[in-house]
């Protein structure tokens, strides 16, 4: 059993960063169904590393993100391993809206009528997260959004799977360095629902055994490159 | 979106500008709005890994997911309007012989390279060291800057079960894709090194780039 370090649920709308130091695990849980977390993941203390998508899918031969998974920095380091998903497929291709997105999709939802149910964007919610760490719009990259499954048929034409994820569904990310991670909670840009109704997730922080990552390490001959320049990273 | 070959009346003769790039090069220009550039595979399979900058602001680049989703499709092609990450379109796609180009698979780089073939990998050059080396020449970009690009020329599909393959086959010899530019840009091209990779047939060779106003 995992050490319990902390618990916090991110109400639908909100956004949130913290550091996952090496050995720790990260659960991100779909309290309601039907979630997005949009994430963002940095080398805590060489913020300039940052998730690459590219370099992640590319070096495991996948589009889609799921359990036995790492997802890499642009320097070949492990930035986090996904080491459980009971939903199977994380989606890398649709990114976040900004405000103009989110307008012309649910109309306008200002603060000043809805208070804290106003309508925010994912693009606008990492930009204020980042901001804190000293990061701006340059370091958003192409963002990851967990609970999220977007099909390519073989003409290309990209398609959401609505019920991707349901109420309790979690992913949990093992971090072999000390990880910056950005979020929010936010409705993928593609979801098709028309009403703003953002889902909340919980995040629990765990020290973790680096056992639970070995068969992340292993899936790959990429991925035990990919460990190894992770922990050269702490000579 | 389907794809459609388009090709372009536009004549060489006619071009402002017109430069043979040798494969491994960097390559950093501004297209201003209105003009046409076009990116010709001379040899066939060749990986052009392109990035495009605001010339006004340059933390204004091609946003590759917004550019995906606003079209409903992964590949790009004539009609492909690439937009940037505060919503803008930068470019248009006018004309493209080829009908495939890679959004998903990246430039290659010293430190990927130790992933994906090996750690003794790291001293070949790539595409990476291309961008970082114009940038530090250039000093309006640095690595801050170097987002996915896109790969013209490459065939990235992706299948129904969310594997991601690197094919070849699609470009050959005298392929193009044409931009035209709908906000005044810096172009950022590695004409890829790659050696370890099929998609090349192990052997980058040069590209050429004409801008028409």
């Amino acid at each position: 059993m995992m050490d319990l370090l902390l618990e916090e649920t991110v109400p639908g709308g909100g956004h949130a960063s913290l550091i996952v130091k090496r050995g720790q695990s990260l659960r991100l849980a779909d309290l309601r169904g039907g979630a997005n977390a949009s994430l963002m993941l940095f080398n805590a203390t060489e913020k300039s590393e940052r998730l690459n998508l590219p370099d992640t899918l590319k070096c495991q031969h996948t589009a889609k993100l799921t359990a036995g998974h790492c997802l890499y920095s642009d320097m070949g380091r492990v930035l986090a391993a996904i080491v459980a998903d009971t939903c199977g497929w994380h989606d890398a291709i649709g990114g976040v809206s900004n405000a103009d997105e989110v307008n012309d999709k649910y109309g306008v939802g200002r603060y000043q009528e809805l208070r804290n149910a106003f309508y925010r964007n994912g693009t606008d919610n990492l930009l204020v997260e980042l901001g804190k760490w000293g990061l701006g719009i340059s370091d958003l990259l192409m963002t990851l959004n967990l609970f999220s499954r977007v099909d390519v048929t073989s003409e290309g034409a990209l398609n959401f799977v609505p019920g991707n994820s349901k109420a309790g569904d979690y992913v949990e990310l093992y971090a072999p360095m000390n990880t910056l991670v950005v979020l929010t909670a936010i409705q993928h840009p593609l979801d098709p629902n028309p009403d703003y109704a953002p889902k909340p997730v919980k995040l629990a922080l765990s020290q973790a055994d680096r056992q639970v990552a070995e068969f992340c390490r292993t899936s790959c001959e990429e991925n035990m490159r990919g460990f190894i320049n992770t922990d050269r990273f702490f000579l | 979106m389907t794809t459609t070959l388009t090709v372009s009346d536009k004549l060489p003769e006619h071009a402002v500008f017109r430069e043979t790039l040798a494969a491994g090069e960097p390559w950093l220009h501004e297209v201003k709005t209105g003009q046409t550039l076009r990116i010709l595979d001379l040899e066939g399979n060749q990986a052009v890994d392109t990035l495009f900058y605001s010339l006004a602001e340059p933390r204004e680049r091609f946003d590759p997911q917004r550019t995906l989703r606003r079209q409903r499709s992964l590949y790009l092609t004539t009609g492909t309007v690439l937009y940037s990450n505060l919503g803008n379109p930068m470019l248009t796609i006018v004309a493209d012989t080829c009908g495939r180009h890679d959004t998903l698979g990246g430039a290659c780089a010293q430190e990927s390279n130790t992933v994906r073939y090996a750690l003794e990998k790291r001293y070949m050059h790539s595409c990476r060291d291309n961008y970082l080396r114009a940038c530090a020449h250039d000093g309006r970009l640095s690595k801050q800057d170097i987002g996915a690009n896109i790969n013209f020329f490459m065939n990235v599909p992706v299948t129904a079960e969310g594997g991601l393959t690197f094919e070849d086959g699609i470009s050959a010899p005298g392929k193009y894709v044409e931009l035209r530019a709908e906000m005044d840009v810096i172009v950022l091209i590695s004409n890829c090194p790659q050696l370890n990779n099929p998609c090349n047939a192990y052997n980058p060779t040069p590209a050429e780039l004409l801008i028409w106003n």
